[in-house]
């Protein structure tokens, strides 16, 4: 009986949010007296050091590179496996790349309850686990409940802090049979532009600075991209913009686009729209430039100032550079 | 090939969410419904175009819930899906997924295209339970598809790019922001809707429920705006820094 964690394949390197949910299983496994494996597919001999210092009493250690981050499949017949050879009752994945896709395909195998995108540490009352989520786009949290003899859980990124344990777990060279006959195949990727140059993923990015109409034209994200990078923040946008071609669609973040908790969103020229709050709202601290004092935002916003984006935003761009000298 | 096209019903994305009976219900009374943006604007959509471009002999949306949903697939049905299947039952996402499961495999559907995740639980899980209960390829958060023959393609916003992917049927495809476009229904379609085939199917009892929520919380929001000078940028970047601690 053990927690097993899912460590996605990302190039050979190891995710924040893998080893947020390594710290998590450590935590959990702390409160119902088990421990914890990690079932790492595809990670170089750093990232294993780095999810044995998050708490993991044993590795799997998976090094198969027919076995693509695309084949959700084959990824989900791997940790099936580790779920046999663990004798593993509860699963923790990141809410994030492949894990959000692997975990309810499991799920459905195991016969097991899921609970996805949980954002704090699980009550254990019994054989049950009494988990938090967020519900109605941010707007409500609910607590569920789950029982099944198997369970699962994912990991909402940025929701809890990684874990300094400093073990020495033994990593096992694991080596389960999958069929990647017939799966889904990667045909090509191509890198966004933005992140060649050295720009920060959107939904990894722990400080986000996002433009609206108010930008009046995408001539002018000059002082979005500015500010951006004096931070080391990722730019993001409101859906008007997305949908007018001022930004690419992956910047649009909301409702219908995609929902982010950073630590600091900056939302310049955005009124603050309930669809596009449902997106922003688990930020940890909210800043807001607006011109119109009846900017709904101001009301959902933890500093804000009122004035001319196009004086304030250069003006906040140099403060910063000041402080990271 | 033919189409399913699996849609929730969600409270309007500007419904008040309040919660009674000790915060353990949703609130009802006053919110208007809608089909998850996800499912219908993307999802719905992409398959209707399949079916145009004569890639799809048919489109039918299936819904797993009471009877009072119906408006909500007569919805659907306006927006131009040929005929809808309700589950008369209601659970969580294993509980509907595994309907859905069933649902397709007996009617040979052989590829299942709904929303990444619906606006009310945001798990986004139901389109890989569907996938792991029928033991199909899945490709999650697919901004373009199209079908080449028993071929799809497909693309995929993924860690700062794009994944071009491929992949026989059976399949199920979740959508996201890109797909396609919200369409409007017109008179016509809302005529068509209301004598399109719906058919009421009774639940598999091989799909338990397996969670439960015990309450829920409203948000709290966050406590007064702090404003300040835009003449004294200086003070935000102080207070993100020492009292924040974001920067």
């Amino acid at each position: 009986m053990s927690v097993l964690v899912y460590i996605e394949p990302h190039k050979g390197n190891i995710k924040k949010t893998s080893l947020e949910a390594v710290s998590y299983a450590n935590k959990l496994a702390e409160l119902i007296s088990s421990n914890v494996t990690a079932l790492a597919i595809n990670i170089s001999d750093e990232g294993l050091k780095a999810i044995a210092n998050a708490g993991a009493d044993k590795i799997l250690s998976v090094n198969n590179e027919s076995l693509s981050a695309t084949n959700i499949k084959a990824l989900a017949e791997v940790v099936n496996s580790a779920i046999k050879e663990e004798n593993a009752t509860t699963i923790i994945f990141a809410a994030d790349g492949t894990g959000s896709s692997v975990a309810p395909y499991v799920a459905a195998k195991q016969k097991a309850g899921i609970i996805a995108g949980t954002i704090d540490f699980p009550i254990i009352d019994g054989n049950k686990l009494i988990v938090q989520k967020n519900v109605f786009s941010g707007k409500a949290t609910a607590l569920y409940s789950v029982d099944t003899a198997i369970k699962i859980i994912t990991l909402t990124p940025n929701s809890i802090q990684i874990s300094n344990t400093k073990r020495s777990p033994n990593v096992i060279s694991f080596a389960p049979t999958f069929d990647a006959a017939n799966g889904v195949v990667l045909k090509s990727f191509k890198i966004d532009e933005d992140i060649a140059k050295g720009g920060i993923p959107l939904a990894d990015a722990e400080l986000v600075v996002s433009g609206g109409r108010g930008l009046k034209g995408p001539e002018n994200w000059g002082i979005v991209e500015d500010l951006a990078h004096a931070l080391g923040a990722a730019t993001a946008c409101s859906r008007p913009v997305a949908d007018a071609d001022w930004r690419p669609h992956h910047e649009h973040v909301g409702q219908t686009g995609l929902a982010i908790r950073p630590n600091l969103y900056i939302a310049i020229g955005i009124s603050g729209a309930i669809q596009h709050l449902a997106g922003v709202n688990g930020s940890k601290t909210i800043v807001v430039i607006n011109n119109d004092p009846e900017a709904p935002f101001f009301k959902n916003a933890d500093y804000g100032i009122l004035g001319d984006a196009f004086k304030v935003v250069p003006k906040l761009t140099e403060a910063i550079k000041k402080l990271r000298i | 090939m033919k189409i399913l096209v699996p849609i929730s019903q969600v409270p309007d994305t500007t419904a008040k969410i309040s919660f009674i009976n000790n915060d353990t219900t949703f609130n009802n009374a006053g919110v208007t419904f809608i089909i998850n943006p996800y499912d219908e604007w993307y999802a719905l959509v992409r398959a209707l175009e399949l079916k145009e471009a004569g890639k799809a002999e048919k489109v039918t949306v299936i819904h797993v819930g009471p009877t009072e949903n119906e408006p909500t697939i007569r919805k659907a049905l306006a927006i131009g899906a040929d005929d809808a299947v309700r589950i008369d039952g209601d659970g969580d996402s294993s509980f509907v997924a595994g309907q859905i499961a069933d649902y397709a495999q007996k009617n040979d559907y052989s590829l299942i295209l709904l929303g990444k995740e619906t606006i009310s639980y945001n798990s986004a899980a139901t389109a890989g339970l569907v996938a792991g209960f029928l033991d199909w390829n899945f490709v999650p958060y697919a901004t373009k598809l199209d079908v080449n023959g028993n071929t799809i393609s497909l693309e995929q916003e993924m860690d700062g790019g794009v994944n071009q992917l491929s992949s026989p049927l059976p399949l199920v495809v979740s959508a996201a922001k890109g797909m396609a476009l919200q369409r409007i229904p017109n008179m016509r379609g809302i005529m068509a809707a209301r004598t399109k085939p719906l058919q009421v199917v009774t639940p598999s009892t091989d799909f338990p429920v397996y969670t439960k929520v015990e309450s829920y919380t409203p948000a709290k929001g966050r406590t007064a705006c702090v404003m300040i000078s835009e003449d004294n940028i200086d003070e935000l970047v102080d207070l993100l820094h020492t009292k924040a601690k974001v920067i």
